[in-house]
């Protein structure tokens, strides 16, 4: 593990914030943060509540505009993303209380991540025949791949709506796997887990990374998760960037230590 | 017994992606179109057809529109009057400028105009959501049934300010005015209801109908997967007011046969909308089920008691019927928000498992 | 050119030649405004304690007025009518409490907001049932309502002032006033605004959110109540005031769904300005744009202030 940090960490970067600050009107949510993401790796986003951890992911892919700070992505450099832009190119996300199409099954919920790569059009689409249905088709096998590989096949036609807490984050998991993301943003993939979800979940994010090689940007409350999934840790406390090493190192640091127990200092 | 899917397996994508999977329904579905365009005529009277049948269709159609702006895209609309007497008013202009031109044409045209306007109308839709959209689509029923009546261009100049219907010819066969039969007019009407009700089938079971219900679902996320927010409101607005303006041309050429502009009134875009939410929001099913209830609702109220020798004046019966609708309404809601079209889809699912509870 | 100068310059010279008939103009569009203001107050009421956008407001205004009407031609006495009226007022809140809103607790907003739209037909169903379709006067004078004018001598002209629209303006403010007064000072109000605030909340401290919907809604039926005699005195009791009662959207939408004094300076705006542009600039347009400018008044201020002139701009979380 330390050896492959090591490389990952000398790597070509992927997504570098710098200096972003983020305000709601009075309320500063981010203030000067700066890291960098490596292509590869897979990278956590820690911090206690509050700390401006969800709102870094919301700047990152677009859903929120800093008021300062400059973003570059795959060498481009860009003062906001937008949400879109960030869809094209690569940068799929999951979220914290999953947001899913709870109308929809499994199936489509899985390919409406395709949506991007689909382009047959209107009049197309109005026939359901021909070039659009072996689009169609030519998707629903991707599709049907992501759902062997997570699987889901048991709940593919089941609206998302009924299924228990730990499946619908599995589906998000799928659906943003079905974008081909580059960069995957998980925001808290374990939350209201038990240990045997969490154990799958851990692999299916490993075997995302190992197999495709997608980077991950992760942040996950339960440290043991953190400390051996991730090969860089980056600490927040009150939007402030406070450390930034490879696990084992901010497990020592003595302003996480602070941030998280509380001691003055 | 006989509706079962046992041993029908679907050994590639294109069989598991049919609109109707299961063998059973896609006879059942063959029997009732050949119900609706041979049985129908042969045994409902001109009676039938002109009150009950033909009416039935264009509602349905219309509810169709509303539903794949309501129900699949989860943008509550008041302005369906005003869409369908766009379509109305312009398949009257065209067929006035060009007599020759075939009226199907003219009326699958009409549904263009509606589709530009109420587009313009979903405009806003970008930036304002639920309730302040509503006030939009209002604005738009408010502002065109005033241009209807206002606009004398528009009926070209009649005095009494109605549109009223030529006779028009299909192959010779008149189709509209006064001298179409009744047979010809609901055959004309199933027609177009049934190729546009496949067209809207495909979409929704497509890429356009999944990004449609995900904005309904969530909008944020969709936006964040890439769905492009405005593009996709406003191709369901234009195919929502399309249907809707087609229904309307239907209405006045092949049923009303004449129309004021207070036909294409608030209360139009309300019928519209409780067959939406009765029917089913979310399926084109529930779309036919509930214009067969709404609109044979009054009709029945009006035989019945006379039937059972009982002598209610014309007038209670209007207010009765109101009163069940409204009350079906929150009956619907509280007890089955996904309306008869879930009913139906239950039933089904009873008949399949029979004679087992499950 | 000339088009410009009729849409631009005419009617500002109309309205320095004529001041008096501006004068008028304005009068009268505050008393409609008024009238639009306390439909949109039952509107803000309800959808504060409930979260219930109560399409059916309108709808309560003119069922009101009708079986006050009704009673009255039933021979019950005028006060004894308008004492009556406010009790079915008060059954209508229980009955709507029980059938709908607690079935639909925890629906989506959306699923609430077209059960009101039943409870709109059913309403005009048993209203009309009842007291059948044709319009009816309301009892004006038996209610002790002023009728006649004032003619003020102003501006070069006569500005008339009805003592009615005079009267309508005055309950109109003792009901808010009286509105502002029980919310913030007793302890229903209290639990009022703890309940818009959280349901979950205030059901956790005790507050009963049943009787408080109970409340409110016979609160909003007793502000359409007064609406309904104020309205109905002014023109006549029918179904046909439903259309015009919608246009407490458009108000809503300008002074935001929570404001009390939001929904007053909507409705003024939306009063004045229909009834001037009616005047000024309705010609133009071959008049009767009465039925449209409230709704596009209020689309154009959407596009600019996506949540209305006083409503507060939502941080969206995900």
């Amino acid at each position: 593990m330390t050896d492959a940090s090591v490389n990952v960490a000398a790597g070509e970067t992927l997504l570098a914030v710098d200096g972003i600050s983020l305000r709601f009107g009075g309320v500063t949510a981010l203030n000067d943060v700066s890291f960098d993401i490596k292509r590869g790796e897979i990278r956590a986003i820690i911090g206690p509540n509050g700390a401006g951890k969800t709102s870094m992911l919301n700047v990152i892919n677009g859903f929120y505009h800093p008021q300062r700070g400059a973003i570059r992505f795959r060498g481009q450099n860009l003062t906001r993303m937008n949400p879109g832009f960030a869809a094209r190119n690569g940068i799929a996300r999951t979220f914290q209380n999953v947001a899913l199409f709870r109308g929809m099954t499994t199936l489509d919920n899985l390919m409406t991540g395709r949506a991007l790569k689909m382009n047959r059009g209107l009049f197309w689409q109005l026939l359901r025949h021909g070039p659009a249905m072996d689009e169609e088709i030519e998707h629903r096998r991707v599709v049907e791949d992501i759902i062997d590989f997570l699987e889901i096949e048991a709940i593919r036609r089941v609206p998302v709506g009924r299924l228990p807490y730990g499946l619908q984050k599995r589906v998000e998991l799928g659906r943003a796997l079905a974008m081909e993301p580059e960069l995957l943003l998980l925001d808290e993939p374990m939350t209201g887990m038990n240990l045997e979800e969490k154990e799958d979940m851990c692999r299916f994010i490993l075997e995302v990374n190992g197999q495709f090689g997608t980077t991950i940007a992760l942040i996950e409350h339960d440290m043991g998760v953190v400390m051996d999934l991730s090969n860089r840790v980056v600490v927040l406390d009150y939007g402030r960037k406070i450390a930034d090493d490879v696990p084992a190192a901010v497990k020592q640091d003595a302003a996480v230590i602070a941030a998280y127990l509380g001691v003055a200092g | 017994m006989l509706y079962r899917e046992v041993g029908q397996y679907h050994t590639n994508y294109r069989a598991d992606m049919r609109i109707f999977p299961i063998l059973q329904d896609r006879i059942g579905i063959l029997v009732i179109l050949a119900i609706a365009f041979l049985g129908v005529p042969l045994i409902g009277g001109s009676f039938f057809l002109d009150v009950v049948a033909t009416p039935f269709l264009i509602y349905a159609l219309a509810a169709i529109g509303l539903n794949l702006l309501t129900g699949y895209t989860g943008l509550l609309s008041l302005g369906t009057g005003g869409f369908m007497g766009i379509g109305a008013y312009t398949c009257y202009k065209l067929t006035t400028w060009f007599p020759g031109v075939d009226i199907v044409v003219w009326i699958l045209a009409g549904g263009l105009a509606a589709a530009a306007v109420g587009a313009l109308f979903g405009l806003p839709s970008l930036r304002i959501k639920g309730f302040y959209l509503l006030v939009a689509t209002l604005a738009a029923q408010f502002f065109l049934q005033w241009a209807f009546e206002r606009i004398p261009w528009l009926y070209n100049n009649n005095i009494s300010g109605t549109i009223e219907v030529p006779t028009r010819t299909l192959f010779g066969l008149p189709i509209t005015g006064a001298t179409a039969t009744p047979v010809t007019r609901y055959e004309v009407a199933l027609c177009i209801v049934v190729a546009l009700t496949w067209l809207a089938s495909n979409l929704v079971h497509g890429r356009i109908g999944r990004s449609w219900m995900a904005v309904r679902d969530m909008d944020i996320a969709a936006e964040l997967i890439g769905i492009k927010l405005l593009p996709t409101k406003l191709l369901s607005f234009a195919i929502s007011s399309y249907l809707c303006g087609v229904a309307g041309a239907m209405l006045v050429f092949l049923w009303y046969g004449s129309a004021e502009p207070t036909v294409f009134s608030i209360d139009l875009s309300f019928t519209i909308l409780f067959m939406v939410i009765i029917g089913g929001l979310g399926s084109l099913l529930g779309a036919f089920l509930g214009a067969a209830l709404i609109h044979v609702l009054p009709i029945v109220l009006r035989g019945v008691p006379p039937a059972l020798g009982l002598n209610i004046a014309s007038s209670t019966v209007e207010h009765l019927n109101l009163m069940i609708v409204g009350a079906l309404i929150i009956l619907f809601l509280v007890a089955e928000p996904f309306g008869l079209a879930r009913l139906w889809q239950t039933g089904k699912q009873k008949l399949r498992v029979w004679p087992f509870p499950y | 050119m000339h088009l410009l100068y009729l849409i631009l310059v005419d009617p500002f010279v109309q309205m320095g030649t004529a001041p008096d008939l501006l004068a008028q103009t304005l009068w009268e569009g505050l008393v409609s405004g008024v009238l639009y203001a306390l439909i949109a107050l039952g509107f803000v009421l309800i959808y504060k304690a409930s979260g219930v956008f109560n399409f059916a407001q309108g709808i309560m205004v003119v069922f009101s007025a009708l079986t006050l009407v009704g009673l009255y031609a039933a021979g019950v006495p005028a006060l004894l009518a308008l004492a009556l009226t406010a009790a079915v007022m008060f059954v209508l809140a229980v009955g709507i409490e029980r059938l709908v809103l607690r079935p639909l607790v925890n629906r989506p907003d959306i699923i609430l907001f077209m059960a009101t739209f039943g409870l709109t037909y059913l309403l005009i169903g048993i209203g009309e049932l009842i007291f059948g379709g044709d319009t009816k006067q309301m009892i004006a004078k038996q209610l002790y309502l002023p009728s006649g004018a004032i003619d003020l001598p102003m501006l070069g002209g006569v500005v008339r002032l009805q003592k009615l629209d005079i009267a309508a303006a005055i309950i109109a403010s003792v009901l808010v006033a009286a509105l502002t007064v029980v919310f913030q000072y007793t302890r229903i109000g209290r639990a009022f605004r703890a309940v818009a605030d959280s349901h979950r909340a205030a059901l956790s401290v005790g507050i009963s959110l049943n009787q408080i919907w109970i409340i409110v809604w016979f609160a909003a039926g007793i502000v359409a109540l007064a609406t309904g005699i104020m309205w109905g005195a002014r023109s006549e009791v029918s179904f046909a005031l439903e259309v015009v009662a919608l246009k407490a959207l458009p108000v809503l939408i300008l002074g935001g769904f929570t404001s009390i004094p939001g929904a007053i300076v909507g409705g003024l705006i939306i009063g004045l300005s229909e009834k001037l542009f009616e005047l000024y600039w309705g010609p133009l347009m071959g008049g009767g744009t009465e039925s449209w400018f409230a709704y596009v008044i209020a689309l154009i201020v959407l596009l600019f202030r996506p949540h209305g002139l006083f409503g507060e701009v939502i941080i969206e979380r995900i």
